[in-house]
């Protein structure tokens, strides 16, 4: 018996929210007495793994097909997991993993868990923890059914080393038909995205307009963390919508999220409810998001961040 | 051409979210209910298809008979037909068997269903359908547009969005960008009228059992109090961000 964890890659780079998989399968792999492999697509080096108790990686090699092909991954997937006997296959709870994670899941007759906070309660039947209501509440699942695939929420677990001694594998591409082909990426500017962060920076109508956002730029660019906005941003066209966060946008679940002239509607509390530390900057002191916070300025974010952003350089530059 | 829009039945974006009965059932007091605002998003596309390719749009839930006013809703924004599954839907799997035993006797050129509902956020619903149907899925679909057998598609992904080709049948995950919030239709009492006559057929669900069952709810501890730092006193909030909070 196994488990089966889905690695996600960027560039030859093995992805952070896929390292906190890693570390949370060698867990449960360890809970259950089973071995832990990984499973990962176009990767040329997959040693890395080992540093978080993976003790085998199949390294699909995907003849110089860089995309990611839900249809292809799934079926590879599924014959891994069918020829290692595994009871429960992992993914993260980035885009890739969670567009997959269902379709897995029906390929495998397993059930599916998404939104998944830290380890099982129980194995035996599985028992996970999961959030619900975006975030405004959690529920206990039982699977009537011992094969499951779990959809890791980001920043559950984290990630922990624990070194295994490795073994790699290449493996085939299962190239099942699929009606739909990849044509190009476009990357936004941004050098860090939202569900990849540590901190998050995030904008709201107080900044008054588009022209401004430098403020929040160069603010995230010292904490190298993604910049984000409110839905009223990005509905009003000031910001591409890839960075709305909030119940209809992005989810959020970074260490640190500092929201910047947000009132704090309740849908966008609760897209970032699972921030650790949030802290916000608005001049209206009767703004719902202090209610949130765990750390608040009432000022003028003209005023403070300019400030603050210089501050933290100073810091850095120590 | 034939889209299918699968609705969800959801509490308004506002409301309390409070558990009763030993915290084993959501409270539905004062609660009302929506179009899950992704399948909006996704009714409002397949009606622009409609308008401009001459597509027919059914509608589709799995849901008890107070999800007719929803259902009603989406005749009036502009669907042709509506279709009640009469069952409680018990999980995603459930939903999703239910759907595709529909969905296999129809057979619909473009299936939309939300990225996710807003309750129990599953995200799991279009790939499964997909799967038992055994055609693709599209995930976070932000942009569909048909050119003649072909159809071109985006899809948002961590820190951009990723440009497709695809062909029919598909099935696809909606969510804002497919159109805009300004974009959502808002019936006129001509709609509402003929909303009346449009047909709403309910069907009896198929034998299947949930995989999963929710043993109770929990709502997250209560937060302490925000700590305020005096807007002349930035070094005190980057103090506490570091040394207390540990976040920097």
């Amino acid at each position: 018996m196994s488990v089966l964890i889905y690695i996600e890659t960027q560039e030859q780079e093995i992805k952070k929210s896929s390292l906190e998989v890693a570390s949370y399968g060698r867990a449960i792999a360890n809970a259950k007495g089973s071995s832990l492999i990984a499973l990962t697509f176009g990767l040329q080096d997959a040693s890395l793994l080992s540093q978080y108790g993976v003790e085998k990686a199949y390294i699909i090699s995907t003849d110089g097909d860089i995309h990611f092909n839900a249809d292809r991954y799934s079926d590879t997937l599924v014959q891994i997991a069918t020829k290692e006997s595994a009871e429960l296959i992992l993914v993260s709870g980035s885009t890739n993993g969670r567009f997959i994670g269902s379709i897995i899941a029906a390929k495998f007759q397993a059930t599916y868990f998404s939104n998944v906070i830290g380890l099982p309660l129980s194995y035996d039947p599985i028992e996970v923890k999961r959030s619900c209501f975006t975030n405004k509440a959690f529920n206990y699942s039982v699977s009537k059914q011992k094969k499951v695939v779990l959809s890791l929420s980001s920043n559950s677990f984290g990630v922990h080393e624990k070194p295994e001694d490795i073994t790699q594998e290449v493996y085939k591409y299962v190239t099942s038909a699929s009606t739909l082909e990849v044509v190009s990426v476009e990357k936004s500017s941004n050098k860090v995205s939202i569900a990849d962060a540590d901190i998050v920076v995030s904008g709201g109508r107080g900044l008054k307009g588009p022209e401004h956002w430098h403020l929040i730029e160069d603010l995230a660019t010292v904490l190298g963390a993604a910049t984000a906005c409110s839905k009223p941003v990005s509905d009003m066209g000031w910001r591409p919508h890839s960075e709305h966060v909030g119940q209809t946008g992005k989810p959020v679940a970074s260490n640190l999220y500092i929201a910047i002239g947000v009132s704090g509607a309740i849908q966008h509390l609760a897209g970032i409810n699972s921030s650790k530390v949030k802290v916000v900057i608005n001049s209206d002191p009767e703004a719902p998001f202090f209610k949130a916070a765990d750390y608040g300025i009432v000022g003028d974010a003209f005023e403070v961040v300019p400030e603050l952003t210089s501050k933290l350089k100073a810091l850095k530059e120590v | 051409m034939k889209i299918l829009v699968c609705i969800s039945n959801v509490p308004n974006t506002t409301s309390k979210i409070n558990f009763v009965g030993d915290n084993k059932a959501f409270d539905t007091q004062g609660v009302t209910y929506i179009i899950n605002p992704n399948d909006e998003f996704g009714l409002t596309r397949a009606i622009w298809l409609q308008q401009k390719e001459g597509a027919n749009v059914t509608v589709v839930t799995v849901g008890e008979a107070s999800c007719e006013a929803i259902l009603r809703k989406c005749l009036a924004i502009g669907a042709d037909s509506a279709v009640r599954i009469d069952a409680q839907p018990q999980d995603g799997f459930y939903v999703a068997s239910q759907l595709a035993a529909y969905a296999e006797k129809e057979t619909f050129d473009l299936i939309i269903t939300g990225r996710e509902s807003i309750d129990y956020n599953g995200g799991m619903v279009g790939g499964m359908l997909a799967s038992y149907l055994k055609i693709s899925y599209l995930a976070n679909c932000i942009h569909l547009e048909k050119e003649g057998d072909k159809i071109h598609l985006q899809r948002e992904i961590d820190g951009g969005k990723e440009i497709l080709k695809g062909s029919f049948p598909i099935v696809i995950g909606a969510q804002k960008g497919l159109v805009e919030e300004k974009d959502l239709i808002i019936p006129n009492m001509r709609g509402i009228m003929q909303a009346r006559q449009k047909p709403l057929n309910v069907l009896a669900p198929i034998e299947i059992n949930p995989s999963s069952s929710i043993q109770s709810y929990e709502k997250p501890a209560p937060k302490g109090p925000v700590k305020l730092v005096d807007a002349s006193d930035i070094d005190q909030l980057i103090n506490l961000l570091q040394n207390e909070a540990n976040a920097l």
